[in-house]
């Protein structure tokens, strides 16, 4: 299969990038800051509603569009790009994806309306430490006649304060489990906290949290396997906004190489930065074929796909690190001031690139499954 | 339409695949040790087995030397796609290549681009039926990153030219038919503008040989030297004075090959040999750091690959920039590099073996060095970065 995206893709990215630059561009991004923190704009998530962007990805038998997550991971680069800030992460690319994967039919029929309409809203609660892992979770649920008891605390969950569901991975015995449940539910906390990304994420704990076992995601499926798929849809999705990360901050260091004088030259003659520049360069090429390939493989059903998503998420990890770091430094002084934007791209590289696993990890998840 | 072209190209597969597995004898499908263990054809062409003849000769009757080649020129006219499956299958069945020759890879495609018609028709199929051994004439001693700089001088005598001044980096110059070369034709026009392409019978009187040993050992690289040799002036590719266009297109197919583009031969994976060789713990390398160092590795190798993938499919849409050859020959060529570092961490002490029969002993330790030239051959690194820049990211000049 050739390693290119089709034209309703291209034409896609085209209308992503069309409405993130008008209505969402990083100026908007500052505003939201400045504005006590507001995690989106409501307007903004609601001509995303209007695109069909929520319903992209969910299957047709549930009136989705089916059109995949190369299309998706379109949409995430470009608001990449702008550092757009929306529910679109949080609900489509993990919450709708959970519902997805899931063989729960009745949750399914009763649950993508409303994640499609965008009135609700999905935040995935995994994370418990630090650090993300997937093997054990300490958040437990029991079976106490109809209802799962969940007890336990999540933590850095994407929006979790505005969501009205939580997916939440849990631990059942030697199992992992899988459940929706309503933020509201009696017995569960929630606390704001800001990243320096400015996103609005929450530590939420669970105390007694009781949830109809209808509401369980994964009945005969296994609820790893249900998570592996997820998480190979995470890293992807992720992979996909740090490629805009990437794109963007090159091109407006590649810009400012262009003005910028200094000595009575721009900056951009001197070798010692053309050659800097030349190396983000190839190292964004990369990045452009394993993203693609990563997303393709998730739309294929390939059985490699878990591993093409590592490797995403290991380059991407390492490679915006460098491209923001860089792009700081050959910004000089205008580079570290909160004035210029550039600072924004290595804030929200800094916490993406965290989010769901850093290029060590990945690295590590890598070598394992090649059985070193 | 699009299944009616698959269908067509799957039934060219099968044929392809059955007509390989009944002419590709068994011994021309084991690896290649040597590059000598290929056949480079030339006027004193030598076989080194009934096998390989057989081999080379039922290849040039099937017009799958050079497949994509019209007819005309003693190719096939295979279409991209179905060249791809020829190489697909020949890779898949370990089938050695027929004939080795920088006619085929470097010449052969200016020639297409640049030379008329006759002189197409007169060198082409030469080429093809291994007839002719080819070395370039490029680099010389004070014209090595500045190529343009060079000065070995072709002067006009009438009805020929007479060539004087010497080559470095030919390889395998010494066993070499002919030459095709760069010269300088005009001496007051700037540097870029009085190069010519032309070429050289190396048999001519006025041409000598002088191997160069590298940190490696022996090599096939040569210096050359052209001491009034005369060259009939039909022997002169495209305009005079216009001989820089010409090489820089053959650069960007010289950098594709070392970068690893179309490489068909399949290295064993670092991390197997790294299992073979060092401690495990638990299913792990203990050495966790070379085992990070192996990780990265790999991730990035992988991820070339898919990289000539993607920018292959982009070309066939008409998605592509000649200058993204720099890209591959740089990043190529450094991960070659780094492999071989990991290869030579792996190996410990015994990685260092040099021994003193140098066909057999010290491979690791040989190509370790070899490899260290590979960032400089065929453009270095620097200069690679340097046309991304300009040619890419369009960063000016002073």
């Amino acid at each position: 299969m050739a390693l290119i995206i089709t034209e309703e893709q291209k034409m896609l990215k085209d209308s992503a990038s069309e409405l993130f630059t008008a209505k969402a561009p990083v100026s908007q991004m500052r505003e939201l800051r400045d504005t006590q923190y507001t995690p989106f704009d409501q307007s903004l998530w609601e001509e995303m509603v209007a695109m069909g962007w929520t319903a992209l990805t969910v299957p047709e038998s549930y009136n989705g569009l089916d059109f995949g997550f190369i299309g998706l991971g379109q949409i995430l680069e470009e608001a990449g790009k702008n550092l757009s800030k929306s529910p679109l992460t949080s609900s489509i690319l993990l919450g709708a994806s959970a519902l997805r994967l899931s063989d729960n039919e009745a949750l399914k029929i009763r649950s993508f309306p409303g994640v499609m309409k965008g009135t609700s809203q999905l935040a995935f609660a995994i994370q418990e430490g630090k650090y993300h892992q997937t093997t054990s979770f300490k958040t437990q649920a029991v079976l106490e006649g109809e209802n799962y008891i969940i007890n336990g605390s999540k933590t850095i969950v994407i929006d979790g304060t505005t969501a009205n569901q939580l997916v939440v991975v849990c631990q059942l015995d030697a199992n992992i489990n899988l459940f929706i449940v309503d933020a509201n539910s009696k017995g569960i906390s929630i606390s704001k906290k800001i990243l320096m990304d400015a996103g609005t994420y929450a530590d939420i704990t669970f105390k007694n949290v009781k949830v109809p076992a209808e509401n369980q995601l994964n009945i005969k499926l296994e609820g790893r396997l249900l998570l592996d798929h997820l998480m190979a849809i995470a890293y992807a999705g992720i992979s996909a906004e740090l490629l805009g990360i990437c794109k963007q901050a090159f091109d407006v260091t590649i810009q400012y190489l262009k003005e910028r004088q200094q000595f009575g030259v721009v900056i951009g003659t001197y070798q010692s930065l053309q050659h800097r520049a030349a190396i983000l360069f190839s190292e964004i090429e990369l990045c452009k074929s394993i993203v693609l390939k990563a997303l393709q493989a998730i739309d294929n059903n390939d059985p490699k796909a878990l591993k093409y998503a590592h490797l995403a998420k290991a380059k991407l990890g390492k490679t915006v690190k460098l491209v923001t770091n860089e792009a700081i430094q050959l910004h000089g002084g205008i580079g570290v001031t909160d004035d210029a934007d550039i600072g924004f791209y290595l804030k929200r590289a800094r916490v993406a690139q965290q989010l769901f696993g850093d290029y060590n990890y990945h690295l590590d998840q890598l070598a394992k499954l090649k059985g070193y | 339409m699009e299944t009616k072209i698959s269908i067509s190209l799957n039934d060219f597969r099968t044929e392809t695949r059955a007509w390989l597995e009944a002419n590709c004898p068994a011994s021309m499908r084991e690896p290649v040790k040597d590059p000598f263990d290929l056949f480079w054809g030339g006027r004193n062409a030598k076989f080194i087995s009934e096998d390989q003849r057989l081999w080379f000769e039922c290849m040039l009757e099937k017009r799958w030397v050079v497949p994509y080649w019209e007819a005309k020129y003693g190719g096939a006219g295979l279409t991209p796609d179905e060249n791809n499956v020829l190489t697909q299958e020949m890779t898949r069945l370990g089938c050695r290549k027929p004939l080795y020759s920088f006619g085929i890879s470097m010449l052969g495609p200016a020639l297409l681009k640049f030379a008329s018609e006759d002189q197409k028709l007169h060198y082409l199929p030469q080429i093809v039926e291994g007839k002719i051994w080819w070395c370039q004439g490029y680099s010389e001693p004070n014209a090595g990153s500045d190529l343009a700089s060079l000065q070995t001088k072709a002067i006009d005598k009438g009805d020929h030219y007479e060539i004087t001044g010497s080559k470095v980096w030919t390889s395998y110059a010494d066993k070499s038919d002919w030459i095709f070369c760069l010269v300088r034709t005009d001496f007051e026009a700037t540097k870029h503008n009085g190069i010519s392409f032309i070429l050289i019978d190396m048999a001519s009187e006025g041409v000598s040989t002088r191997p160069i040993k590298l940190i490696s050992g022996k090599s096939p690289f040569c210096e050359t030297f052209f001491d009034g040799v005369k060259v009939p002036k039909e022997n002169l590719i495209g305009n005079l004075n216009e001989g820089w266009t010409i090489a820089k297109h053959l650069l960007t197919h010289e950098r594709q090959m070392i970068g690893g583009i179309g490489e068909t031969d399949v290295k064993k994976e670092v991390h197997s040999i790294a299992l073979e060789n060092l401690p495990v713990n638990n299913g792990l390398i203990s050495d966790s750091i070379l085992r990070n160092q192996i990780s990265d590795f790999e991730m990035n190798e992988e991820i070339f690959d898919l990289t000539i993938q993607r920018v292959t499919d982009e070309a066939k849409t008409g998605n592509n920039s000649g200058a993204l050859s720099s890209f591959f020959k740089f990043y190529g060529t450094e991960l070659n590099i780094s492999r071989h570092e990991l290869l030579m961490a792996i190996g410990g002490s015994e990685a260092l073996f040099w021994g003193e029969n140098e066909k057999s002993d010290g491979d690791l330790a040989r190509k370790f060095c070899r490899s260290k030239g590979n960032s400089i051959e065929g453009g270095t690194s620097e200069i690679q970065l340097n046309i991304i820049s300009k040619l890419i990211l369009g960063l000016p000049t002073k």
